[in-house]
């Protein structure tokens, strides 16, 4: 075994216990029913039971690396149907944070760009959220427009865009300055990610 | 009567169309909603998936608007519901404190389509309908988060909710089983991974029609979005030929009770749902 695959492997038996102070993972006994009902499998690397088993294995790099945890849509079926009452969901949400803490790559760029964007466009728009400033920003941040030029992906965004700004529905509009700003920017300040 | 109402960022944006819809049928039905004033985003996914903190406070101040405004408060976007409530929970419990908001609760946080079904007011709504959705064939579709998890959202049923359904027959529509009226549409992936959104919603599609539906009934404007704006890609993609227009109940209440402007709202679809009203006799 390389040094890197066994430095990869080395557990972490602590992430187990912190992941307990938000959910009772250790409950897990592996029925694979947040497997089952998952929508999202299909475009996953570890399926969700997978995930529990390698957070409970101390395999931090595995969990914090991994692609679940980033195309998790947040539907909540797992944790709505956990016998054992883990906030499935709510671990892969904690994950994400976690990796981002400690400065993994993600193997979803789009998503997590798209994530960060969105908070950045509720900042910068004072408490509210501009859907054109989220797109916008998340096209600068995103990049990979040459990329998507080719592929033809850019084009069905553009058809997207012009399709809701015909019917009224992406309004361009100044943000507006909320009574409540200065306490939503210490919000942000409090947790900056 | 009165009741307090949060719209959310997405109501003054993408779905002004929903937001027309449910200002004037709440107009039709005697109801006075009372925007919170001041009201923030919610953080929705993005929140949730990168900064804990943030996902509680940020909703966490529009609870402490609506406990300040004293009067319940109705939410019509199914992800915004999902994190007052989140919220509510926080805000009771061990860390509440620490948000940084004061909130005195003592108010129910509910969502649309739950408060226009609940008790009685499907009674009221039955004696005001004028044309009837006859030959209507629909699935409803409810949305993720309006249900999910049961231990966050209060709801007693959370895998096989009824109300959308009750509704539609009381409007004369014709509702029909299936089973994935509370499958994910992949929501806020629609950007980032517009494939991913492709494979769940052609599914929905297919399961629809298998159905027998001729369109979606929904309560969630990201829903509406990701069943309305991707077919045409859709269709393309898989050589089918998919019309399944996408209505907000809300949008539905409207057409039966007359009001005159719901040609208005369903312009802002992108699957045009006036060739399936006509092709059913509806006047629109």
């Amino acid at each position: 075994m390389s040094e890197t695959i066994a430095q990869a492997l080395e557990p972490s038996p602590e992430l187990a216990e912190r992941l307990a102070g938000l959910t009772g993972v250790s409950a897990c006994y592996q029925c694979k029913k947040c497997s089952s009902g998952c929508p999202l499998t299909f475009a996953m690397d570890f399926y969700p039971d997978q995930v529990i088993r390698l957070a409970l294995l101390g395999q931090e790099a595995l969990v914090l690396g991994c692609r679940t945890i980033w195309v998790c849509s947040a539907c909540e079926t797992c944790t709505t149907r956990c016998p054992n009452n883990i906030d499935i969901a709510g671990v892969m949400d904690w994950l994400k944070e976690e990796a981002l803490r400690q400065g993994y790559a993600s193997p979803q760029p789009g998503v997590t760009s798209f994530h960060q964007s969105f908070l950045d466009a509720v900042r910068l728009g004072g408490g509210r959220l501009s859907e054109p400033l989220l797109l916008g920003l998340y096209q600068l941040r995103n990049g990979g427009t040459l990329a998507k030029l080719k592929s033809g992906a850019l084009v069905e965004d553009l058809r997207m865009a012009w399709e809701l700004a015909r019917r009224r529905r992406l309004p361009l509009r100044l943000p507006r300055r909320l009574k409540g700003v200065r306490e939503i920017k210490a919000f942000f300040k409090k947790s900056p990610i | 009567m009165k009741v307090s109402y949060y719209p959310g960022c997405s109501l003054e944006g993408t779905a002004i169309d929903y937001a027309a819809s449910i200002e004037e049928v709440s107009r039709l039905l005697d109801l006075e909603l009372e925007e919170l004033e001041d009201w923030n985003c919610c953080g929705a996914t993005a929140a949730h998936s990168l900064n804990h903190h943030l996902s509680l406070s940020l909703p966490a101040r529009n609870l402490a608007l609506a406990a300040a405004a004293g009067q319940d408060v109705v939410v019509p976007c199914a992800l915004c519901f999902n994190r007052l409530k989140v919220a509510e929970k926080a805000l009771k419990g061990p860390d509440g404190d620490q948000l940084g908001v004061s909130y005195q609760g003592g108010i129910k946080i509910w969502d649309l389509l739950d408060y226009l079904t609940q008790n009685g007011r499907l009674k009221d709504l039955a004696a005001k309908v004028v044309q009837p959705l006859t030959g209507l064939k629909a699935v409803g579709y409810y949305g993720c988060l309006v249900a999910r998890p049961p231990a966050v959202t209060d709801k007693k049923e959370a895998e096989n909710p009824q109300n959308l359904e009750q509704l539609l027959k009381v409007l004369g529509a014709d509702p029909l089983d299936w089973s994935f009226k509370t499958d994910c549409c992949g929501a806020g992936l629609a950007v980032a991974r517009p494939d991913i959104i492709d494979t769940l919603v052609q599914r929905l599609y297919d399961r629809a029609l298998r159905a027998g539906a001729d369109c979606f009934v929904v309560s969630c404007q990201m829903c509406q979005a990701n069943l309305d704006m991707p077919q045409q890609r859709i269709a393309k993609k898989t050589g089918q030929d998919y019309y399944l227009p996408v209505f907000y109940f809300t949008e539905l209440i409207g057409l039966a009770l007359g009001h005159p402007e719901v040609k208005k709202w369903l312009a802002g679809h992108l699957v045009d749902p006036v060739p399936l009203l006509e092709k059913i006799g509806l006047r629109v």
